[in-house]
């Protein structure tokens, strides 16, 4: 479909992006602060954004997204939005009674130069905020950065207004997992407890996307992380902060504050990355890893030494955020296929240097994009395929137009489930993405494989 | 009760208490977790169904890409429309103003798919900044010698309904600039369909068999070249007035086209949304045809409705929908499976569409403008629904409340216009009511090993 419109010939463009793969940033905003127990996130701006993150999220989660907006009208786009927003708090508390409001701006409200952390003081002089309730904000103009710019602002603004801390230190760490699948950050709990290790982790929307169904309605699920418990990062040992894009900027923030020391980490998908984590959280045990751990790391690795065979070689293109296509592409060298085509949406140079580190030798023929489209890998496919596809839902338009087996992985998958409730970081996560992959790829051997040659045995 | 906050006291009401007097078609209170959209979506999704035209969206990346290709309305031939187009602005055009790079990116995306007409949207940040829009659209269409059209749908200048305001005076100012060699007597427009699971498709032909030719449809499965000779039709025929009766009115002012107003949902509105045309032309052989059509097709649908009526008897159904005409075919056609609607409600419904709404609604039922999801669950588990009938925010919430769901708006899957709708409609319905999920929310339930 997308085929016919879409030319073999790259010509330069220079005025504009066709199928972005990348969005703006309020809605990764917005999905760090469902992170957080009891918040509502709230849009300063016109509706029609919080509709959109709203619709959005839910057709990649499936559960009801709540968020508010302050609903800007003509007036308010001349007069400013601190009527707005007041109004706003003072029906939020009223209404829905969060705990916590998270509010985050949009190209409008930036435009127009509201200040929100203003806006937010005279709230609380006027007494529209309820004894023990918060309200936090992040500076999120849609104009600059991507969506993973917006996760990775509302994350800071965590660090810095909702922690607290007493100045002793306490025996636990923070973990600031990045954007993954809620899925993903109960794995990690996981293996931080099999670790032996008190954490806490910021933000944490397991439990709350991806709540469990019993026939009633919670307007706040039960997960994501506590006020008490952000009131204690400033105490933490360290900060292990997973993804530079989305988790530097909080980790150094907590750092400038209270002193908690942090290590930026690569996410921990595919084997290599979680090696540096589960090392990186040694130190802080007092226990040595415990053999349940060896023996998923072990695991993983005996499924790619069976299957090896299958992926020798194999041409990759893949897109997304660019913390994921790091560890991804990092994970396909050690399964020694050749990721060939890698691009991101988000602008950012420190992209290219890591990917550089990770291809340069490896796979030399690469081309990687930042602040790239859809559109482009598109037409790098049609000049050279691949043999498989990588990346959100709006890759199918490729993978069906060049009869590309693909992995829907990333944000957002709008037409299939799995991805919120099997996690892809860790050992076992690894498996899992190995055994999607390896499915794709052996479903199209065995359809396209003569009938003389097909084999039960693989 | 505790969950309606004091500004929004007069947009909820019920069926027999006193002073009903629905304060719609005004802004929704901010705070509110309100299930509405904004100017920009509501031009977007009524022109983007066009299928051989530019769709430029004028913005920060966001804007388009919640807007790429989510609607699910098909296109027979060219498949442009699904595509996404934005001119991403920058923090820098935000400072410098962004004509420059939107005149660029036309002309760059002209040269490359050489479109029938370009739309321009225009979007929040356009509006503030204070692009002219209208100037770089004017100059484009000189150099390109294609109708360049600029959109005015900043998307806080007003709601959704202003965006279909904005996409009618685009689209009319196409109408009229194309002649037809023939002028055919028994011709009509189809308005405000938008092709969803191949909808206007099953309209279409039912036209076909009455002997009634179709001009253009506008704008599911929509073409520039059909929009531009529209004012040849003899009639408009207008579904989901909402987005399309201002078109319809004018081209009634300059063009002289009546228009009437009709739904395809339901077996009762389709075979009347008939009937009106055939009456409209007067022509015997058309209102043979007509007859002959209504009579097999109702035949057709009567006999699933009847076997599906004693299973659905007493069902209870909410309807939320984007405007209110939905909910008076829905009402009706859920009417004639023996259900009840207990709740209904519409983002952008206007004070005449409340007034029927009552009229048409038992004693009891809860009548809401511009809900919450927060108004919706309560009303759903007070009024013990069955089954609940909106968009894309309401499906998980109903879930969750262990209620069925089925969609009727852009994320229907199969058709549910005309008579084919209808029975896809009912199974659908049926499906959801009967899944055995619902008696699976506990380890206990009735009948389990060990179980009450």
């Amino acid at each position: 479909m997308l085929l016919r419109h879409t030319p073999k010939e790259i010509n330069p463009r220079k005025a504009l992006t066709i199928n972005p793969a990348k969005t703006c940033q309020p809605i990764g905003a917005i999905y760090a602060s469902l992170g957080i127990h009891k918040c509502l996130p709230h849009s300063h701006g016109a509706q029609g954004c919080c509709a959109y993150h709203r619709s959005t999220l839910t057709r990649h989660y499936k559960e009801p997204i709540m968020a508010a907006t302050s609903s800007f009208t003509e007036g308010a786009s001349v007069f400013g939005g601190q009527a707005n927003l007041l109004q706003a708090l003072d029906n939020i508390f009223t209404i829905y009674n969060p705990d916590i409001v998270a509010i985050h701006t949009t190209c409008l409200s930036e435009t127009i130069g509201d200040d929100v952390p203003q806006i937010i003081s005279k709230a609380h002089e006027d007494g529209k905020i309820p004894e023990g309730k918060v309200v936090i904000s992040a500076s999120t103009p849609s104009y600059v950065g991507s969506h993973i710019t917006g996760f990775s602002n509302m994350v800071k603004s965590m660090a810095l207004q909702l922690s607290g801390g007493e100045g002793r230190k306490n025996d636990q760490i923070n973990i600031i997992p990045g954007w993954v699948e809620p899925a993903d950050m109960r794995e990690l709990k996981r293996l931080c407890q099999e670790m032996g290790l008190n954490t806490i982790m910021f933000p944490d929307t397991s439990g709350v996307v991806d709540s469990p169904q019993t026939g009633k309605f919670q307007m706040y699920p039960q997960g994501g992380v506590g006020l008490h418990e952000m009131r204690r990062i400033g105490d933490s040992e360290a900060t292990i902060a997973l993804g530079k894009f989305t988790s530097q900027a909080a980790a150094e923030a907590l750092d400038a504050k209270y002193k908690v020391p942090c290590q930026i980490l690569d996410l921990p998908i595919g084997l290599k990355a979680t090696d540096r984590f589960i090392n990186a959280l040694r130190p802080y045990s007092r226990l040595k890893v415990p053999e349940s751990i060896n023996y998923e790391r072990g695991r993983l690795v005996d499924m790619i030494t069976d299957m090896q065979q299958y992926l020798a070689g194999k041409r990759v293109a893949l897109f997304g955020d660019p913390d994921q296509l790091i560890s991804l592409s990092e994970f396909l060298v050690d399964l020694d296929m050749r990721p060939v085509y890698v691009l991101t949406g988000t602008r950012g140079k420190k992209f290219l240097r890591r990917m550089q580190e990770i291809l340069g030798q490896a796979v030399p023929e690469a081309k990687v994009q930042h602040a790239g489209d859809i559109f482009l890998l598109h037409q790098w496919i049609k000049n050279e395929p691949v043999d498989l596809l990588l990346g959100n839902s709006y890759g199918k338009y490729i993978a069906r137009d060049e009869d590309i087996p693909f992995v829907r992985y990333g944000f957002p998958i709008t037409d299939r489930v799995g991805h919120t409730y099997f996690p892809s970081v860790g050992y076992q996560g690894g498996m899992q993405l190995l055994e999607r992959i390896l499915g794709v790829l052996l479903d199209r051997k065995d359809r396209d494989t003569p009938e003389e040659s097909f084999e039960l045995v693989m | 009760m505790g969950t309606i906050l004091k500004e929004r006291k007069q947009q909820v009401f019920r069926k027999g208490e006193d002073g009903f007097a629905m304060a719609c078609e005004r802004n929704s209170a901010a705070g509110s977790v309100s299930q509405r959209a904004c100017v920009f979506c509501g031009s977007r999704v009524v022109l983007y169904p066009i299928a051989d035209a530019l769709h430029l969206v004028h913005g920060p990346v966001g804007c388009a890409a919640y807007t790429w290709d989510i609607r699910g309305a098909l296109s027979s031939g060219p498949e442009l429309h699904r595509m996404s187009f934005s001119t991403d602005l920058q923090e820098r055009d935000v400072i410098y103003g962004g004509e420059k790079k939107l005149y660029h990116a036309l002309c760059e995306l002209i040269d490359a798919h050489s479109p029938k007409a370009a739309f321009v949207y225009a979007t929040c940040i356009t509006g503030i900044i204070g692009d002219d829009i209208d100037a770089v659209c004017r100059r484009v269409e000189a150099e390109k010698s294609i109708p360049v059209l600029a959109v005015h749908s900043a998307g806080f200048n007003g709601t959704k309904r202003d965006g279909y305001r904005a996409a009618c005076e685009a689209i009319f100012k196409l109408v009229g600039t194309r002649s037809i060699p023939e002028v055919y007597p028994y011709s009509i427009n189809i308005l405000g369909d938008f092709n969803i699971a191949g909808e206007t498709w099953i309209i279409r032909e039912y036209y076909k068999q009455m002997g009634v030719e179709v001009i253009a449809t506008i704008t599911g499965d929509g073409r520039i070249d059909d929009i531009k000779q529209a004012h040849t039709a003899s009639l408009n025929v207008v579904q989901c007035s909402g987005s399309m009766l201002h078109l319809a009115k004018l081209m009634e002012a300059k063009y002289n086209i009546p228009f009437i107003r009709v739904s395809y949902i339901g077996i009762e509105d389709t075979s009347e949304a008939l009937w009106e045309v055939a009456r409209f032309f007067k022509d015997e052989k058309i209102i043979e045809r007509t007859q002959r059509l209504v009579a097999e097709a109702t035949h057709k649908s009567m006999s699933l409705v009847n076997s599906y009526r004693p299973h659905l008897t007493g069902k209870r159904a909410a309807v939320y929908v984007g405007g209110a005409f939905k909910a008076f075919s829905l009402i009706k056609a859920l009417r004639l499976l023996g259900m009840e609607v207990v709740v209904v409600g519409s983002q952008t419904g206007r004070a005449d569409d409340y007034k029927r709404l009552r009229s048409m609604c038992d004693e009891g039922t809860v009548i809401l403008d511009d809900s919450n999801p927060v108004e919706l669950a309560a009303f759903s588990l007070e009024k013990k629904v069955d089954i609940f009938i909106g968009g894309v925010k309401e499906r998980p919430l109903a879930y969750k409340l262990g209620i069925a769901f089925c969609d009727h708006n852009h994320e229907r899957k199969t058709a549910l216009a005309g008579y084919e709708g209808m029975e896809n409609f009912i199974k659908e319905v049926y499906a959801s009511i009967m899944s055995p999920v619902w008696r699976l929310f506990r380890r206990d339930y009735a009948g389990a090993p060990g179980g009450r």
